[in-house]
Parts: C-alpha cells; sequence; structure tokens
C-alpha cells in the first residue's frame, strides 16, 4: 500500500483537523489537499478515512468519482479544453488537436519535461466567447491555434 | 473629483482582454498623471461588445468598446474619460440597441453596480425586498413568490412558491437553503454572470428564502469550473456579514441566517438536485430515489429548499416590486422574464433577459445578428446538452416552456447553442450519448450502459455499416434510456439524439 511522506502525513492531518467541525467535510478536505499538494496522493486516503472516521472505500469512491479530483501529480501548468457544444460550433475539435499536436500529449497525459497536463472540460461558462480555455484558474476565450500559443506563452513568461 | 471608469472584472470579459485593458488603462492615466477611479464591474452582456470600457459622463454612462490595450492611448487623446468622440465610441450604455429593448428584471444591476461593495448594491435597490420580507408573516412571503408565477430556472420549471410552502409546513428546527450553482450546461453562464456581477441579489434572495421557510442555514453549491465567481461569493458574503445582512441577526431583525459556498468537483450529474445534496454532504454524487422530496428530507435529512441561482435572485425584485409586477411579464404559464443566453457560432452572443414570448428567430437575428461564421444556421440547440436540436423550420416558436415542449423541445436553463451549416448532427448525437456515459453517475443501468451502447450504435452508422438497422436499434435504445432512467441525464440524453433523427435524418445515412 502507498504511504505518504511523514511530512506529508502531517500536512493531511493538519488539513482534516481545520474543516473536521464542519457538517460534510469530505470534499472540503480533498479539495484542501489538492489545492496543497497538486493532487490527492493514493496514501492519503487511509489517512483521510482514518481521520474522518470513513472507510477508505468510501474516500476512494469520492476521488474516484469527480473529475477534479486527480491522483498523479500534475504538470505545472493544467489546461482545460473545452469541448462542449458551444465551443465545438466554433471549432473546438480541431483546436484540441492543435493543443495535441503542439504539446506532443493527449488528453489526461502529461508533458515529459512536467510543464503541461492537458484536461478536456465540459464548459467553462464562456459560450458567447467560444472557444474556450481554462490555465491555472485564468479563463481564455476566442481562441484561435495562434492564440492558443500565445496563451503557453503568456503562462510560462507569468 | 476623479473620473470614473468601469471595465468588467467578469471572467468572460478577462478571458478576451479586460485585465490587459484594465492595466492599460491605469497606466495611461498614471502616465498623463490623471486621476481614475476604476471600477471592475460584472459584464452588461454583450459579450459581442467586450472588453466593454465605460465612463461617467454628466449624460450618464458612456460606453466603448471592443477595446483593446493598444486602443487605450487614442481613448485618452480623445477625451473618452469625458466622452469624447472616437472609433469604438458607442454613446450612451443604456441607448445601445441590443441593450435598449431587453428588459432586465433578475439582472438590473448585472453590469452596472461594484460586485464588491453592499453600499453600492443598497444604493441601486439593494435588500428592499429582504426589507419587505422581514415586514411580512412568512405564508405571506411564500404567498408572493407563488402569485408572481417564478418557476425554477435551472431547468425543471417547477413552481418556486410550491416547493417553499412544502418546505414552511415542515415543523422540524433544522432547514436548509441550498443554491445548485452547478450550471453546467454548454451554451449556459447566466448564473456565472450573475454571481460575478451582482453575488449580493443571490444572498439576499437566500435569504429572504431563509426569513420565508425558516431555514436558518445555506449553502451555496458552486462548480469547481467557476473560480472567479467563487472569489466574487466570498467577498460578497463576507461584506453582507460585515454589514449584519447575514449572521445571528438579519438586518436587525432578530433572525439568524448563515451561508456558505461550497466547491464541487467537475461532475455534471451534480446539477440534478438529489446528488447535489450528496455531494454536498461530502459524497459521491449519486441520484436519490424520490420521494422523499428534498422540500421534506433534503441536506442531511432535513427540509431543504433547492433553488437555481436565477431562481434565487429573482426572490429580491419579486418582494421589492410585488408579484403581480413580476407576473405582469411572459405569457400562458411561464411568467416574468428570463435571461436567456446566446452561444456558440453566434455573431452578437451575450445575455438577452426578456419577457417569455420572443421568438427564437427574433433572438437569433435581431439580437444574434445570424451566425460568427456568416454561414446559414442550420439548427440549434436549446436548452444544453440534453436539450433539443430545433432546425430553422421552427424558428418561430416561442421562447415559453410550453410553446418548446409542444415542438418535442425544452428550454431548460435558456440557453441557446447555435451550429452554421457545416456541422454533422450524427456527430453531435454520437457527442450527446458520449457526454452521458462520461458524466453518468452510474447509478441506474439505462443511462450508465445505455449511453455507451449509444456512442457504439451511432459510430456503426457514420461507419456506414447497416445504417437503416442500426437507426432503428438506436431510436429503440433512446426510447428505452428516455423510459427507464432513474433522472433526467439518462432520462434526457436520448433528446438531442432523437430529434437529431428526426430533423436532419441525411446525416445518418453513413460514410461520414
Amino acid at each position: 500500500m502507498d504511504t505518504l511522506p511523514p511530512s506529508e502525513a502531517a500536512l493531511v492531518r493538519r488539513i482534516v483537523a481545520e474543516h473536521r467541525g464542519r457538517s460534510g467535510p469530505l470534499l472540503e478536505v480533498l479539495h484542501a489537499i489538492q489545492g496543497a499538494i497538486g493532487y490527492i496522493p493514493p496514501g492519503a486516503v487511509p489517512v483521510v478515512a482514518t481521520e474522518l472516521n470513513l472507510s477508505r472505500a468510501e474516500v476512494h469512491g469520492v476521488v474516484t468519482f469527480y473529475h477534479y479530483f486527480r491522483t498523479t501529480r500534475p504538470g505545472t501548468h493544467t489546461v482545460s479544453l473545452c469541448q462542449a457544444e458551444a465551443c465545438q460550433s466554433m471549432g473546438a475539435e480541431a483546436l484540441a488537436a492543435h493543443a495535441r499536436d503542439r504539446l506532443g500529449i493527449d488528453f489526461h497525459e502529461t508533458t515529459a519535461d512536467g510543464k503541461f497536463t492537458l484536461e478536456p472540460v465540459y464548459c467553462l461558462g464562456n459560450c458567447a466567447c467560444s472557444p474556450a480555455a481554462m490555465v491555472d484558474g485564468r479563463l481564455y476565450g476566442r481562441l484561435s491555434p495562434e492564440a492558443f500559443d500565445a496563451m503557453l506563452a503568456d503562462t510560462t513568461s507569468a | 473629483m476623479s473620473a470614473s471608469v468601469y471595465v468588467p472584472g467578469d471572467s468572460g470579459a478577462l478571458s478576451i482582454g479586460a485585465g490587459k485593458v484594465a492595466a492599460a488603462i491605469s497606466a495611461e492615466a498614471a502616465r498623463r498623471g490623471i486621476a481614475i477611479s476604476l471600477v471592475r464591474n460584472g459584464s452588461r452582456g454583450a459579450y459581442w461588445l467586450e472588453p466593454l470600457v465605460e465612463v461617467v459622463t454628466p449624460a450618464g454612462r458612456c460606453a466603448y468598446g471592443p477595446v483593446r490595450p493598444a486602443d487605450v492611448p487614442s481613448l485618452f487623446a480623445a477625451d473618452f474619460l469625458s466622452g469624447g468622440a472616437h472609433p469604438l465610441a458607442l454613446g450612451p450604455t443604456d441607448a445601445i440597441p441590443w441593450l435598449k429593448g431587453q428588459q432586465r428584471l433578475t439582472f438590473e444591476r448585472v453590469g452596472i453596480v461594484d460586485p464588491a461593495s453592499v453600499v453600492d448594491y443598497v444604493k441601486h435597490g439593494g435588500y428592499q425586498g429582504l426589507t419587505k420580507a422581514l415586514s411580512l408573516p412568512p405564508a405571506e412571503i411564500v404567498q408572493a413568490i407563488t402569485a408572481s408565477g417564478l418557476r425554477g430556472r435551472g431547468g425543471a420549471a417547477f413552481p418556486t412558491g410550491i416547493k417553499w410552502k412544502t418546505v414552511l409546513e415542515q415543523s422540524v428546527s433544522q432547514k436548509y437553503v441550498t443554491c445548485n450553482a452547478d450550471e453546467g450546461d454548454s451554451g449556459t453562464f447566466s448564473d456565472r454572470m450573475l454571481m460575478e456581477g451582482d453575488p449580493f441579489a443571490l444572498i439576499e434572495g437566500m435569504t429572504i428564502a431563509g426569513v420565508a421557510v425558516g431555514a436558518t442555514a445555506g449553502f451555496i453549491y458552486l462548480r469547481a469550473e467557476y473560480p472567479h465567481a467563487l472569489a466574487a461569493l466570498r467577498t460578497a458574503i463576507a461584506a453582507a456579514y460585515q454589514a449584519r445582512y447575514l449572521g445571528a441577526d438579519v438586518a436587525g431583525s432578530g433572525k439568524r441566517f448563515d451561508l456558505e459556498v461550497r466547491v464541487g468537483a467537475g461532475a455534471y450529474i451534480c446539477g440534478e438536485e438529489t446528488s447535489m445534496l450528496e455531494s454536498l454532504e461530502g459524497r459521491r454524487g449519486e441520484v436519490r430515489v424520490r420521494p422523499p422530496l428534498p422540500a421534506i428530507k433534503g441536506l442531511f435529512g432535513q427540509p431543504t429548499i433547492v433553488n437555481n441561482v436565477v431562481t434565487l435572485a429573482t426572490v429580491p425584485w419579486i418582494l421589492a416590486h410585488g408579484a403581480e409586477a413580476y407576473a405582469n411579464f411572459g405569457m400562458g404559464k411561464s411568467r416574468g422574464t428570463l435571461p436567456i443566453q446566446l452561444a456558440g457560432n453566434i455573431r452578437r452572443g451575450g445575455l438577452v433577459e426578456r419577457a417569455f414570448g420572443l421568438t427564437l428567430r427574433e433572438l437569433l437575428y435581431d439580437y444574434g445578428g445570424g451566425t460568427a461564421t456568416g454561414k446559414p444556421i442550420r439548427a440549434v440547440q436549446v436548452g444544453g446538452p440534453l436539450g433539443a436540436y430545433i432546425p430553422p423550420a421552427q424558428f418561430d416558436t416561442a421562447v415559453d416552456y410550453e410553446a418548446l415542449s409542444a415542438i418535442g423541445a425544452l428550454l431548460g436553463h435558456g440557453g441557446i447553442v447555435v451550429f452554421d451549416d457545416t456541422v454533422d448532427m450524427a456527430r453531435m448525437a454520437r457527442y450527446a450519448m458520449e457526454f452521458c456515459s462520461i458524466e453518468s453517475c452510474g447509478k441506474c443501468t439505462p443511462c450508465r450502459i445505455g449511453s455507451t451502447r449509444g456512442v457504439e450504435v451511432i459510430d456503426r452508422i457514420i461507419a456506414g455499416v447497416d445504417p437503416e438497422h442500426n437507426v432503428r436499434l438506436l431510436e429503440d435504445l433512446c426510447e428505452l434510456m428516455v423510459q427507464g432512467s432513474l433522472c433526467g441525464l439518462g432520462g434526457m440524453a436520448p433528446f438531442p439524439v432523437q430529434s437529431a433523427l428526426k430533423h436532419f435524418r441525411e446525416d445518418f445515412r453513413g460514410r461520414h
């Protein structure tokens, strides 16, 4: 079984302690862990389960149910490309092909240098400015292939 | 006195450069030694004019747009701070035809106020609804909502007052008000715009709901894809606590109402109300079997109001102006106004709030100006990924719950996604099934397995493998999913497929 390094285990316990008093705290705890570590290490599952008096299956079940939670370390920057209908109507599929080509990876993968992770997302609420993407919480709209490249450059220079 | 300049902090405007425009305006003002007060407002909703910069002149607010950072020096040279002439000048904002004809009730302050300021909110009529509500017995607040004809704007269109009445009638000590802000339908962004542009309207609406049914705590379930809305809500909630509009003594009434935001984690199904409640409780977002209704046994087993953002944000207007004033808008059983979202391949996309009853044609051509690509419109999808595709022959249908239902379509959350004549409807049908298979919670078989089989069958049709037989199989599968699924995801995902088969049959002949 995966175990966490002691520093991360302590961090996870501290996070659980902060949220323990709240009603239905598991999602909040998992958000805080992913916010601090970048993902939810499999070794965090038994620690959270013990601390919240849940079964490991319950925690694992929640982690794996939600698309947003990830169990592997992401790249430095996560590029989420919208693949939903409004963006499709403005060429999201061609943009995704360009993104795959440009980054040399498919969806759900991370570049070899660890810089970028590419994820599909189903609607960013920017449907009047399609196609849209989000990078590290920053929203982009009306993305052409050239604008996509500029967005990557913008991200790495920021 | 320093000149007031408005540059939207709305995430849609930011996505196309509003942040850089704001920075350029600040830098240019500093360079010229001009004092300005820069307000980051919400968006007016005319995304085709964003980034839309406004200045306050003696004649009211005047607009310039769409502004690029490179335009900023010339705007200053033209004295735009006093409304000076410039190629990007649009004149008084309220007189822009696209905005002028709208009937903004729910969105009356969006794009106008500073979303971080409770003072500005009150100055623009905010908290009048709560004041009114606090002067009424709970049953009369609920009666006002019922009389207004307000129906759930999230998509289900259930009468809001009836839901509230059920919660009011439960005699237990703990009840909840929850806001479904899991706006996941492609083509919709009204919830996001409202939360970013006028978050106090939602806070006030939830507070009124709490006062009406005797609930002392509220939760906003916000999707993880909306970090800007999260920041705006957190700022506004903190300000509302500070100003004692939230907490132990709401507006000096002695009533308690606490409110917090909970963030989802990228599951479309959590927009289904029972799934949302499961998620709020910290579990997998699997739908619950109804009954019991959430109004009787909801969050943590207690009576719970579950309403959408726009529904709740409309409540203050109804209380402040009266149920009758609201019900005077609209047609038939669709009373009031609807914030409609024009999205996808459209020339003038954005938010149009109008009374129910205008036609798709008016929206798509008069407001929307046709497609962004300049090609003819071939299809529109109304109501998100579970909504039907509608062909041009039906564009004279009115935007009204019953009128759309009569042509086998649905209004949903009011999003309209436009496609030009390059769209392949078999591929869109395939996507509907694929989306359902990605987002199915897995609890019931018709949805979980049916959607996967749906993708496979459509793949065979596209590949030209016995298309006639496979189309029949697909129609049969759709029928099974509609009849046999536990909730609206599996039960409605076939709608886009069935409508594509009905109106665009020629795309299902294979060998694409």
